[in-house]
């Protein structure tokens, strides 16, 4: 079981155990078109929100959604950029840039409140 | 139809895309805009997603030209199943590669929004879809459902860009959206996205759903300007524009006997005049629809269509009715010569009436038609309207050059009135009436013709009489002879007609 850091606000953030996960490892699917700037940002964001809060738990994955079509078509993707939680469960979608780390934080469930 | 069709097609191959929805390549002048984005508005329950449907449908029938639907909210074996009912297998085409179905899933949770973001993944699916068949023609259903979970503000510009990218992309498509309280009219965005903007409208007035499409803009075009009534039915959508259709009527001199020999007698000894519209009036109880029936009956013989439009009794009641008078039409409707066509007149609008029949009409090609009776539908919706559309109906009906009959019912009192009231005497060629009369403390039925255009006919006021065997008619014999002018020269033109009479018919008259 891995623990994280603190967040901003000073809440306890634990990532729990799963038998399918890797090792209770958050999975995260960042979609991307291509380097745009929306998606060059979100790809800094999600890295930088990462290391800080998950580090070591987690698995990131970068689809760019021009190099694959269809991958848009199997997770049913509209807004670009959007990062899909995997695992933990239940899945959440998180549209924009990740800009809003408050906002990423509690989309990943990261934050107690 | 489809002769008029494709006609437009070539007149405007640069800028039109034909619909193939009977009426709509009327009023649009040709089509949607080729190569461009239509707007399609309209609240739930108006026929969006089945107009929408039957635009590609009858693109990859009639036109050759492949599509894409892209589905926001029934799911593609939804769409399938709906097409089905229209008649069109889409599994087949989608088999075929002609069509593409694309389901896009719409989370109706409040999504998350961390920044800046695009809709580039609708667009990467739409170009996936339209290279998949190589579409030529793009529907969108509906707009709206994108609205639930993303912000007005990036849609608002993405919106704009998804109409220039399908401009680009060279194809024509259809967007659908709610009206009213929808995003984009709310937001007043209609007004510059589309080229061309098309409005249904579901509306109740006396009880009464009419459907109604109006062409709100459309860009670099002349279009029909009013507000038309379609009709969507298991054959799909039928607009029916209110301009009248030109008349061009083609008039002959051939005759159609009425089937009644003695009418025929009366009639110029040969009967109608084929295309010409025909009136039978009278009271309640005095044998229009026999007439009619009988009519019909002669025409089927004569191993010709015939569509009979029942509003008041159920077609196979008039068969049993009829069959009680020697006029059996039950082997008649199995070889199909005869059709009924038969709707309650409170079920929809008589605009949408006529186009049933003339969508009925167009599939059995009848040379003649009968309305029975037109009285009832003149209950449904101001007079104005009726009398137009009725002229309207005729008007048609004689380009097509179908012979009409209608019989109106009219109460006592008002006989000699009420025809002329609803405007309809001046539009028929000839116009006969039924009514009881009383002859020695005897209620019979007689018959007279009131007016025959183009033909000599009798203006003898005759017995009218059903049996068994049909109809015939004869003189009214009174009993004081000698002493009324009237029933001298009546007897004399009854000895006429006896001679050309059957002697079953003769003891009829005797008695």
């Amino acid at each position: 079981m891995a623990k994280s850091k603190k967040t901003p606000k000073n809440t306890k953030v634990k990532v729990e155990d799963a038998p399918n996960s890797i090792g209770g490892k958050y999975i995260l699917r960042l979609f991307v078109t291509g380097n745009l700037p929306n998606s060059a940002r979100a790809i800094i964001n999600i890295k930088a929100i990462c290391e800080k809060y998950l580090k070591d738990a987690y698995e990131l994955e970068i689809v760019d959604i021009y190099q694959q079509p269809l991958l848009a078509l199997t997770d049913e993707i509209i807004a670009i950029p959007v990062l899909i939680k995997k695992f933990p469960l239940p899945e959440e979608r998180l549209i924009g840039d990740l800009s809003d780390v408050e906002m990423v934080l509690k989309g990943l469930h990261l934050t107690n409140n | 139809m489809k002769k008029v069709i494709q006609q437009k097609v070539t007149k405007f191959i640069l800028s039109k895309s034909p619909t193939g929805i009977q009426g709509l390549d009327d009023i649009t002048n040709g089509g949607l805009p080729k190569n461009r984005p239509t707007l399609l508005l309209g609240n739930t329950g108006c026929g969006k997603t089945i107009m929408a449907m039957e635009f590609l449908v009858n693109g990859i029938v009639m036109f050759h030209e492949t599509a894409a639907f892209l589905s926001f909210e029934e799911k593609t074996d939804e769409l399938a199943m709906n097409a089905r009912s229209l008649g069109y297998d889409l599994d087949k085409l989608v088999a075929e590669k002609k069509i593409c179905l694309e389901h896009i899933q719409m989370s109706r949770d409040p999504v998350l929004l961390t920044g800046k973001y695009d809709i580039e993944g609708l667009f990467i699916r739409l170009e996936l879809a339209i290279n998949m068949v190589n579409a030529k023609r793009v529907v969108l259903d509906s707009l709206d459902t994108l609205f639930y979970s993303l912000d007005y503000e990036t849609l608002r510009s993405e919106i704009k860009r998804l109409f220039s990218w399908l401009k680009e992309k060279k194809v024509t498509a259809i967007i659908t959206a709610e009206v009213g309280d929808g995003f984009l009219s709310r937001h007043g965005l209609e007004e510059y996205v589309a080229d061309c903007v098309i409005v249904l409208d579901n509306r109740v007035k006396n009880q009464i759903a009419t459907r109604r499409l109006r062409i709100v803009k459309y860009r670099g075009s002349v279009h029909g300007i009013n507000e038309y009534p379609f009709l969507l039915d298991e054959r799909g959508i039928t607009v029916f524009p209110l301009v009248s259709e030109a008349v061009q009527q083609k008039s002959t001199l051939l005759r159609v006997s009425s089937g009644i020999r003695d009418l025929d007698e009366m009639l110029g000894k040969k009967g109608f005049y084929a295309g010409s519209s025909i009136l039978i009036s009278g009271t309640a109880g005095t044998g229009k629809t026999s007439v009619a029936a009988s009519f019909a009956y002669d025409v089927c013989k004569n191993k010709k269509r015939c569509l009979f439009c029942a509003f008041e009794e159920a077609p196979n009641q008039v068969v049993r009715n009829m069959s009680s008078i020697g006029f059996h039409l039950e082997p008649m409707v199995k070889s199909g010569m005869l059709t009924f066509y038969y709707s309650r007149p409170t079920l929809q609008n008589l605009e949408l009436h006529f186009i049933a029949v003339k969508k009925l009409i167009k599939e059995i090609k009848p040379s003649v038609v009968i309305l029975d009776p037109i009285t009832n539908l003149m209950t449904e919706g101001p007079n104005s309207d009726i009398r137009s559309m009725l002229t309207r109906f005729v008007d048609y009906l004689k380009i097509e050059h179908i012979t009409v009959m209608f019989t109106a019912a009219i109460t006592v009192g008002s006989i000699e009135r009420n025809p002329s009231d609803e405007g309809i005497s001046s539009m028929v060629d000839t116009w006969m009436m039924v009514q009881d009369i009383e002859v020695e403390e005897e209620r019979i039925r007689s018959m007279c013709i009131m007016k025959s255009r183009g033909m000599e006919h009798s203006n003898k006021v005759r017995r009218f009489t059903i049996s068994k065997t049909g109809i015939t008619l004869s003189a009214i014999v009174r009993k004081e002879k000698g002493t009324n002018t009237n029933s001298k020269r009546n007897n004399k033109e009854n000895d006429n007609l006896s001679t050309a009479k059957l002697s079953k018919d003769n003891s009829e008259t005797a008695r």
